[in-house]
């Protein structure tokens, strides 16, 4: 290979990085068809590769690759035999080519990220469709990736994204950003799916190391994207919310290195080395939390970034402000009443005002039965009565999370905690 | 794009609703079906008779086989129906919301089959 075109290859790959998720998604939206945007995108990747070694690098390399990927798009329509289904999008994509002729290469394409966003995330389609699609379309990882992320087989990953994108077209599922009275609850329905991809990335089970990172690399790359998008949005204002997650993920994901021991044990916030955690990713993390509360709008989000910016900030376990932790654990039940922020409420007050205030509080909770199943209501409960210095109680608690939980790491941490009260 | 509208309730608890509680209804619905109207996207619509009056037919192996009531028990019944015609789900499914029976059933959105010539 010569060298010009080594230097073209790379750059159509720097291209393909830089700008192909920009492209995929304005081709999405202009011929409403995720697998023929996909294919015709490639198509015009490869023709790139050819005519830019021979005619130069366009000026304009996103709106070259659109319009190339159109007429390709024109191409497969009209050689389409069942042209009677296709008059309609045919009608458009001819529309289009001539308009971009027009434009000449197209000086501005624009970014359609925003629309797909809000595609993929639509409350119509599963949850698990949701992220699948997300991550597929957004986050460009391929099928195979994502199938070993979520533990589950290609095959089975595969179907999930076809079944997606079929309810997308046969239940006229709009491709645009929702209308204003709309954009709160979509918007907050994206941050959900995009903090389900965190937390998967982020409470590892078994499976590959590096995937389980790209998730959570991925979740704030996400929403990174969706908050520049809203900001050059004219008609959106700036979501305090879209701040808050993208504090409270970068807080939690600075602490990434510390939470596994060389041999693969679990690490506890108090015992973590903090110098293992990232500054810089905690300074970003409070720079956006700030930028958050001042718009004066908190929500849950954000009360879990300044939680988790707490423990960012203590240089030391027991320089944590644990009292202030349990005052914002108390905000959130406020607005999200649930018995997990109950318990982690009970936790904090443990840690300010001493064990046996958290025991207290598990009592309503055990009595209602509501968190039985939860592995981590008794493990936080047999810590507490350890702590308390009633080891036999504690034991008893530290058996029942054991059989809760599968995870060899969480097993492998109980274990040793139960060894330690004597059981 | 054509969306039939299910409206699903639970017979056995609206049996119990007092008759201002069903005028109510029958009230809201009028309303409803107005306001509908006006947009445009409406093209039809209809309550039904309770699942009482329903009668079921089946045909296997040539043979006719009819019998009373509707096709399955189910904890809420089919209670009405709207055809509206939307540009995209969104709209559907803002106005299914709209529905009064919403607020204590279930309403199916699903679109109606588009076949190639």
């Amino acid at each position: 290979m010569s060298a010009t075109s080594n230097q073209i290859t790379q750059l159509v790959e720097q291209i393909y990085r830089e700008e192909g998720g920009r492209v995929l998604a304005g081709l999405i939206s202009h011929l409403r068809d995720f697998d023929l945007a996909e294919d015709v995108l490639q198509e015009a990747f490869i023709m790139a590769l050819k005519s830019w070694s021979q005619d130069g690098v366009p000026a304009n390399p996103g709106g070259w690759l659109t319009v190339t990927a159109r007429r390709k798009a024109l191409d497969r329509l009209r050689r389409n035999a069942t042209l009677a289904k296709k008059t309609e999008q045919l009608q458009n994509i001819t529309e289009l080519v001539q308009e971009a002729e027009e434009v000449d290469d197209a000086e501005v394409y624009t970014d359609e990220r925003l629309k797909l966003i809000f595609t993929c995330c639509h409350p119509a389609l599963a949850l698990d469709a949701r992220v699948a699609l997300t991550l597929r379309t957004l986050g460009g990882l391929t099928t195979t990736e994502i199938a070993s992320a979520f533990l589950t087989t290609e095959v089975t990953m595969a179907q999930r994204l076809v079944r997606a994108k079929k309810k997308i077209k046969g239940a006229g599922i709009p491709y645009q950003v929702p209308p204003a009275h709309l954009i709160a609850e979509r918007i907050s329905g994206v941050l959900a799916v995009i903090y389900l991809i965190f937390n998967e990335g982020y409470n590892s089970r078994s499976g590959e190391a590096l995937i389980r990172h790209e998730l959570c690399a991925e979740a704030i790359r996400l929403v990174r994207a969706l908050h520049q998008l809203i900001a050059q949005e004219p008609s959106l204002s700036p979501n305090s919310e879209v701040l808050g997650l993208l504090a409270l993920m970068l807080l939690n994901d600075s602490r990434r290195k510390a939470r596994l021991s060389p041999e693969g044990e679990l690490v506890l916030l108090e015992e973590q080395d903090r110098n293992l955690w990232d500054k810089i990713e905690i300074q970003e993390g409070l720079a956006m939390l700030d930028r958050a509360m001042y718009l004066r709008n908190p929500g849950p989000y954000q009360l879990q970034a300044a939680i988790s910016a707490l423990h960012a900030q203590a240089a030391t376990p027991e320089a944590t402000d644990w009292s202030q932790i349990a005052a914002l654990y108390g905000e959130l039940l406020r607005l999200h009443p649930s018995p997990v922020v109950e318990l982690n409420r009970a936790v904090a007050i443990a840690m300010a005002d001493g064990p046996l205030m958290g025991l207290a509080l598990l009592k309503p909770l055990e009595a209602e039965s509501i968190l039985d199943d939860y592995y981590l209501f008794h493990a936080a409960k047999a810590d507490l009565l350890r702590r308390a210095g009633n080891f036999a109680e504690a034991a008893i608690y530290y058996k029942k999370a054991l059989v809760l939980t599968q995870n060899p790491v969480e097993q492998s941490f109980l274990q040793r905690r139960l060894a330690g009260v004597g059981g | 794009m054509k969306y039939m509208v299910l409206i699903y309730g639970n017979e056995a608890m609206e049996a119990q609703a007092t008759p201002e509680q069903q005028g109510a209804m029958y009230a809201a619905y009028n309303v409803f079906t107005e306001d509908l109207h006006k947009t445009g996207l409406m093209v039809s619509g209809d309550a039904l008779q309770p699942t009482t009056t329903a009668t079921t037919v089946r045909v296997r192996e040539g043979k006719t086989l009819i019998t009373d009531g509707p096709f399955a028990e189910t904890k809420e019944q089919l209670g009405g129906f709207y055809i509206l015609d939307c540009p995209t789900l969104d709209e559907a499914l803002e106005w299914a919301a709209k529905i009064p029976g919403a607020t204590v059933g279930s309403i199916e959105v699903r679109p109606i089959a588009i076949y190639p010539e």
